[in-house]
């Protein structure tokens, strides 16, 4: 699998190529700054990309820009974003096509390889991955009158496991039930939200894209 | 309405003569005695106290002025510094208005008023109120006063029957023309007379004056928040994250040395060290978000409140109109002041939803916080509002809050900043 990386830390960047690299990913290109990325990225349409949000030359968003910039290029791009903070207002443009393929996690989640390398092949199948703490901030906050308000406790702690990209059988075994009872949730979800019948793999991204808007 | 506006400004010039001969004489003599009487020491005592009586009761005719005839007269007096207390202070509070300049074109302006002043006041009132002396003489009036003897003069006319008293009403158009010409005239010169003697010498270095004692406070505050912000800052490492890297490195040592003994132990401990540097990572995180949030950083103001907005327990609708980007030491004041306002009301306010409004208009950024909560805040209980305030005043800012009983709560905050060009995307 071939794998564009930007990060601009040469110490993280390198950490980075190795740990990929012991997972047998091919890297295609490794930038640090977001220029060359935005070039990488169109040019190469790597399998995935893991991107840095800050990046020089402003040392601002510019990976994120550069990310969404590539996705509007090459729609579905997958792409996993790194940062040091997470907002969900950057979860939210980055899902906000609807189209699946993204990732964001905090740099924090490649201390445990094992679980990081999994989200990275779960962005390049053109599923999700949204860092715990993006959940939490949603779950930490009491029900509005939203659409998510319709949903009951448990679904909402379906829907915040599905934003972490976790597939039915994931969630079924993380909340100890069986997997029929999680399937009969996920679609109780996708009805009070409203989604159109599509595959599953969509629904699933309309519903974290919902559940993010609702903020 | 002409009439109505002369027989206003007669009025006025009746009040203002009254006090003249009142107010201003006595005080002009009461000062005199008391600065002659410094030589004994009593007027050192003295002055200070009476001049305080002399100045607002100057400042009041400075009001009237504004509010009876549209002069503006700012006030002249040097900001007074801090006084000592006892017979010290007393001497500093005597210098510091014998050494101010106002005070001497106070004084010479109480004795101007009290003749000048007193002159056009009555002239102003009397003008547009003998012609209708005239009048009712040659109504009838002129008989009692010939009957039971007396002799009138109205102006050059000897009233001494029908005739001449009707003479005299006849002239009284003459007069009335003249108070409705000249009787606002009259009042305006008054007012131009007390405009210049009483504003500023140098309006120029009034307002420098008053800047230096404004920026002199403000910085102090600065420099206040900041050293116990930087406390807080070196608290919280030195608690937090520099205690967890110690323990870590700890950990580590104990790891080299059970590697070989006991490596099931090792892993263990290897498990608790990654532990211990993922909570050191996240307490760096927020505290990194008390000093500068990084999406305040990457995005500026805009997005940073649409970011609070989404944390915010409250429905929060966040619209913002800056095109660029704000200099930085007013953006970041800007964030936590609309931070803070924000946390108070989703804890005291008892709203349910909350508008911001974020625009920067010639010069100005202005933002406007509304909730529709149960109101009643008061800039003056707890620390909140005013410590805000005191943040913003820093970089010219003001705060203004309006929350009666019963909600809503508004708060509306005024910073001048300049923009820097938006960011190319």
């Amino acid at each position: 699998m071939r794998v564009v990386l930007a990060e601009d830390l040469f110490l993280l960047r390198d950490g980075l190529i190795r740990l990929l690299e012991a997972y047998d990913f091919e890297i295609a290109a490794a930038v640090d700054n977001g220029p060359e990325l935005t070039r990488a990225l169109v040019t190469i349409k790597p399998d995935v990309a893991v991107v840095d949000v800050r990046l020089p030359p402003t040392f601002t968003d510019e990976g994120l820009q550069a990310a969404l910039h590539a996705r509007r290029e090459v729609p579905g791009l997958p792409v996993l974003v790194l940062s040091q903070h997470v907002e969900q207002l950057y979860a939210r443009e980055l899902l906000a096509d609807g189209s699946g393929g993204v990732g964001y996690l905090l740099k924090d989640r490649v201390f445990d390889a094992d679980q990081f390398i999994d989200a990275v092949r779960r962005v390049a199948a053109g599923g999700t991955a949204m860092d715990p703490q993006v959940i939490s901030q949603l779950l930490a906050r009491k029900s509005r009158d939203e659409p998510l308000g319709d949903l009951t406790p448990r679904e909402r702690e379906v829907l915040g496991l599905m934003a972490e990209g976790r597939s039915n059988v994931a969630i079924a075994q993380r909340l100890v039930v069986t997997e029929r009872a999680i399937a009969k949730h996920t679609s109780n979800i996708f009805l009070k939200l409203d989604l159109p019948p599509s595959d599953d793999d969509n629904r699933r991204v309309l519903a974290v894209l919902a559940y993010l808007n609702a903020a | 309405m002409n009439i109505r506006a002369t027989a206003l400004a007669a009025v006025r010039g009746l009040v203002l003569a009254l006090l003249s001969m009142v107010a201003s004489l006595t005080l002009f003599i009461f000062t005199v005695v008391t600065i002659s009487l410094s030589s004994v020491l009593v007027g050192v005592f003295l002055l200070p106290p009476l001049m305080a009586g002399v100045r607002s009761y100057i400042n009041l005719r400075r009001r009237l002025a504004h509010q009876w005839f549209g002069v503006r007269v700012r006030e002249p007096y040097r900001p007074a510094p801090e006084f000592q207390g006892g017979v010290i202070g007393m001497l500093e509070r005597y210098r510091w208005i014998m050494t101010d300049r106002a005070t001497w074109r106070d004084l010479l302006w109480l004795i101007c008023d009290a003749t000048a002043g007193f002159t056009l006041g009555i002239f102003a009132f009397a003008l547009p109120l003998y012609g209708p002396y005239g009048w009712v003489l040659a109504l009838g009036v002129w008989r009692p006063i010939v009957h039971s003897g007396g002799s009138d003069w109205y102006t050059f006319v000897p009233i001494r029957g029908q005739g001449t008293a009707t003479l005299a009403g006849l002239l009284g158009f003459v007069y009335a023309g003249l108070g409705l010409w000249l009787t606002r005239k009259v009042m305006a010169a008054h007012t131009r007379m007390t405009g210049a003697q009483l504003r500023p010498t140098n309006e120029r270095e009034r307002e420098l004056e008053m800047r230096v004692a404004r920026l002199t406070e403000t910085r102090s505050d600065a420099l206040d928040s900041q050293a116990a912000e930087l406390r807080r800052i070196e608290r919280d490492l030195h608690d937090g994250a520099q205690a967890r890297l110690v323990a870590m490195g700890m950990s580590l040592g104990a790891i080299e040395h059970l590697l070989e003994r006991d490596p099931q132990k090792a892993k263990i401990l290897l498990s608790e060290a990654r532990e211990s540097s993922s909570k050191a990572l996240t307490e760096l995180r927020d505290l990194v978000r008390g000093i500068h949030p990084p999406v305040l950083a990457e995005r500026g103001l805009g997005d940073a409140v649409r970011a609070l907005a989404m944390a915010s327990p409250l429905k929060t609708e966040v619209s913002a109109e800056i095109p660029g980007r704000i200099e930085a030491p007013v953006e970041s004041a800007a964030y936590f002041a609309v931070s803070e306002i924000l946390t108070n009301a989703a804890k005291h306010s008892g709203a349910q939803r909350v508008w911001v409004d974020l625009r920067h208009e010639e010069g100005m950024l202005r933002i406007v916080i509304t909730d529709d909560g149960r109101g009643g805040a008061d800039a003056s209980d707890g620390t909140g509002i005013s410590g805000i305030e005191r943040r913003i005043g820093t970089f010219d800012g003001v705060l203004a809050l309006s929350s009666p009983v019963g909600g809503p709560t508004m708060v509306t905050m005024e910073l001048p900043c300049e923009l820097s060009s938006p960011q190319p995307k």
